[in-house]
């Protein structure tokens, strides 16, 4: 075990992923000589060289599309779009030809590929540099994406998009780069499609993924300090495939539910979650299910407004505490 | 992966009971292969598969009853099988898209009910709490919700089933080599698991009161010689006391009334159920609008009901719609008893034998009359024992006026 940051844990990752296997190299805008705009690939290039930290110019549609080509004849490509809002210039790359590929042509191919990119507001960057879109992707079969929200899961999440055969969307948070935890020296990939009990508890499930899965195991280890109130906190860490079983059972247990998300609430992830409690614990829920998620709104950039508009862990805890009142195990 | 459905194997028809399951979850399943026996009003019935698979759950237990139409299994591909959402999603979906049909009798009732009675009201309540409830045989609308809108939750019903005493477990005898086992026939276990929550939900209270049957004991041995005469049916004392009975429910009109979620259901037409014993349980054909029909007409009814009874030919229609219940034991010489309402009804008459006894008259002297002792088992959530027993002192006149009972 060795503490270290998110970022460190990425670098760390890339750093030995490309020792192991000389198929993996970087590409992306300012992954070279600038080292990335959030440092990510710090090193990198002095290390590994132009070959396998490739620089690109500002055509998110262009390199990822070049990342594709080598990942179906043999490479194994690691895209850094420098934000998840870029990955909009690329979304036809991604969806069109990247998750289609090996479907549409037999299996004849395949597109083991990484894109890395970073989402979240709270930075003041503006509406547009400030979005979660990763529902994008995780609504598109053939891609998958996994949503560490620790150092450890970065890691291992990092290992297992890298040694995947098929296209990975590893969705960061800037929010969390800076974050600490225990990393294990080891080399174990985790298991893509596998949510985490990041705390066992039987009064209500709490359930999100990358920062809100962070913030919502904050909040839950403080009610229980505070209040005893003994919450299960579920880290997803993968969208697609999304770990229902996990989900369920849970729910089963609990039988109530608070879903935590970053972006906003009609349509999303938290739908999702929803829909699958009901489908698969209907009869065991004691109250509806309860979304927190960011107001529907374009992210502002004021400092006061930013943070109004994001899910913070009052918003967390207030929902937490009047599902258990709904359910007579709070009054 | 397809949900197998309670069929329709007979024209009559409402509701299926599954009697056994020819598979068990998981094990393989051909086309054409026998999956279930499936008693229907008429017969036990083999059910065949249509297609192949897995039988990935069953939905509907073995002694169970379900509606036309309702969710009874689900088969699965073998992959499904290891899908531990999937089953319930469709079941799920399933089971919402067909719910399954009103208890019999309230489908009758709904025509007949006056306009003054508002439509049941659905209990807001969480689906765990509804869950709880039928497991712990807690009736929903006795409870109070503490919930957001009055939502009936987990808590509310744990303490409703504290409040009351908790369900005996049924006991199991124990392991003896001197006794036999005989299975409990299909009807006797789904008629003792009504009357088991009738016996427990229901509050019970009896009241008994007797009649001086002279009067008509004579009325009866004169119609009986000119109906003979006539080449009719010979009417017996049950018949008259059906008829006494459904001209005092007239004018009692709760006691001829249901339970129905919060509301009282006073039916309008009377329909006496004549409980019938039979070998392996007991059958409640109904005598429909029993104060429209002459005693003579009850006579051959109620005789016909309760051969086909004794040859298990009575149709669901026939044991349907019941308002009140009338159990005689008096061919057997039982003096009196009483007896579990046959829910949802408000009440049932047990009617014991008549007999000879010494009786002390107005004047003082001793005399030997025919008597016969009713009880009648009331449900206290809707009648009070002033009502039964101004139900039984009108009863008791027309006993002790018998031509009052054939004018």
């Amino acid at each position: 075990m060795t503490v270290m940051s998110y970022r460190q844990a990425i670098n760390e990752t890339l750093r030995a992923e490309m020792h192991r296997d000389d198929r993996v190299f970087l590409i992306g805008e300012e992954i070279g000589v600038f080292e990335g705009s959030y440092k990510i690939t710090a090193g990198l290039l002095a290390e590994f060289g132009e070959r396998r930290v490739r620089d690109t110019p500002i055509s998110e549609e262009g390199f990822t599309g070049a990342a594709i080509g080598a990942a179906m004849l043999g490479l194994r490509p690691v895209v850094e779009l420098m934000t998840i809002n870029f990955s909009l210039l690329a979304l036809d790359q991604i969806v069109n030809h990247a998750a289609k590929i090996h479907g549409m042509f037999g299996g004849q191919r395949s597109v083991p590929m990484v894109i890395r990119t970073p989402g979240g507001g709270g930075q003041q960057l503006g509406a547009t540099h400030s979005q979660n879109v990763e529902l994008y992707y995780a609504f598109v079969p053939g891609l998958k994406v996994v949503a560490p929200s620790n150092p450890a899961d970065a890691k291992a999440l990092l290992l297992a998009a890298i040694r995947d055969d098929d296209p990975v969307l590893f969705l960061e948070n800037l929010a969390l780069y800076n974050t600490k935890g225990d990393v294990p020296d080891d080399d174990v990939p985790a298991e893509i499609g596998r949510a985490a009990v990041t705390r066992a508890g039987s009064d209500i499930t709490v359930i999100g993924y990358s920062r809100m899965a962070s913030l919502g195991l904050a909040v839950a280890e403080e009610l229980a300090a505070r209040e005893g109130i003994d919450a299960e906190v579920l880290d997803l860490r993968s969208l697609r495939p999304l770990d229902r079983e996990t989900i369920v059972r849970s729910v089963r247990k609990t039988h109530a539910a608070v879903v935590l998300e970053d972006d906003w609430l009609t349509y999303g992830i938290g739908a999702e979650i929803a829909a699958t409690i009901s489908d698969g614990a209907f009869d065991q829920l004691d109250a509806p299910v309860r979304r927190v998620a960011m107001a529907e709104v374009p992210l502002p950039y004021a400092k006061s407004l930013e943070s109004a508009a994001l899910p913070s862990a009052g918003d967390v805890e207030t929902a937490i505490r009047q599902t258990l009142a709904a359910v007579g195990r709070l009054r | 992966m397809s949900t197998i459905l309670m069929p329709r194997l007979s024209d009559t028809m409402e509701t299926g009971v599954v009697v056994t399951w020819h598979k068990q979850t998981g094990e393989m399943v051909e086309a054409g292969e026998i999956l279930a026996d499936i008693e229907t009003d008429k017969a036990v019935m083999e059910y065949e598969a249509y297609e192949s698979g897995v039988l990935g759950r069953i939905l509907v237990a073995e002694g169970e009853e379900a509606a036309i139409g309702q969710p009874i299994a689900v088969i699965g591909d073998e992959e499904d099988a290891d899908d531990a959402a999937a089953p319930d999603e469709a079941a799920e979906s399933q089971a919402s898209a067909s719910p399954p049909p009103a208890q019999s009798g309230t489908v009758d009732d709904a025509v007949q009910t006056s306009v003054v009675v508002p439509a049941m009201e659905r209990m807001p309540a969480s689906p765990l709490a509804r869950r709880d409830a039928a497991e712990l045989g807690v009736d929903l609308t006795q409870v109070v919700g503490t919930g957001p809108g009055e939502r009936i939750i987990r808590a509310d019903v744990r303490a409703a089933a504290q409040a009351t005493p908790a369900e005996p477990e049924t006991p199991v005898a124990q392991e003896q080599n001197d006794g036999e086992e005989v299975p409990l026939s299909l009807l006797r276990r789904t008629s003792g698991k009504r009357l088991a929550d009738s016996a427990r939900t229901a509050p019970h209270f009896y009241l008994t009161a007797s009649a001086d049957l002279e009067n008509l004991v004579d009325l009866r041995f004169e119609l009986n010689a000119q109906l003979t005469e006539a080449g009719r049916q010979k009417v017996s004392i049950n018949d008259l006391v059906i008829r006494a009975c459904a001209l005092t429910l007239r004018q009692h009109p709760d006691v001829n009334s249901s339970l129905s979620g919060h509301n009282l259901l006073r039916h309008h037409d009377i329909n006496i159920g004549v409980a019938v014993a039979i070998d392996d349980g007991l059958l409640v054909p109904v005598i429909r609008n029993a104060d429209h029909k002459s005693v003579g007409v009850i006579a051959e009814e109620s005789a016909a009901l309760a051969v086909r009874a004794r040859q298990r030919q009575l149709t669901t229609d026939e044991m349907a719609g019941g308002t009140f219940t009338i159990s005689n034991l008096g061919m057997y010489g039982v003096e009196q008893f009483t007896a579990i309402i046959n829910p949802p009804q408000a009440a049932i008459l047990a009617v014991g034998a008549s007999r000879r006894e010494a009786v002390v008259l107005d004047d003082g002297s001793l005399a030997a009359r025919t008597r016969m002792r009713y009880t009648l088992s009331a449900d206290h959530r809707i009648l009070n024992g002033a009502d039964g027993a101004r139900f039984l002192a009108d009863l008791t006149h027309l006993l002790e006026h018998p031509w009052l009972i054939i004018a």
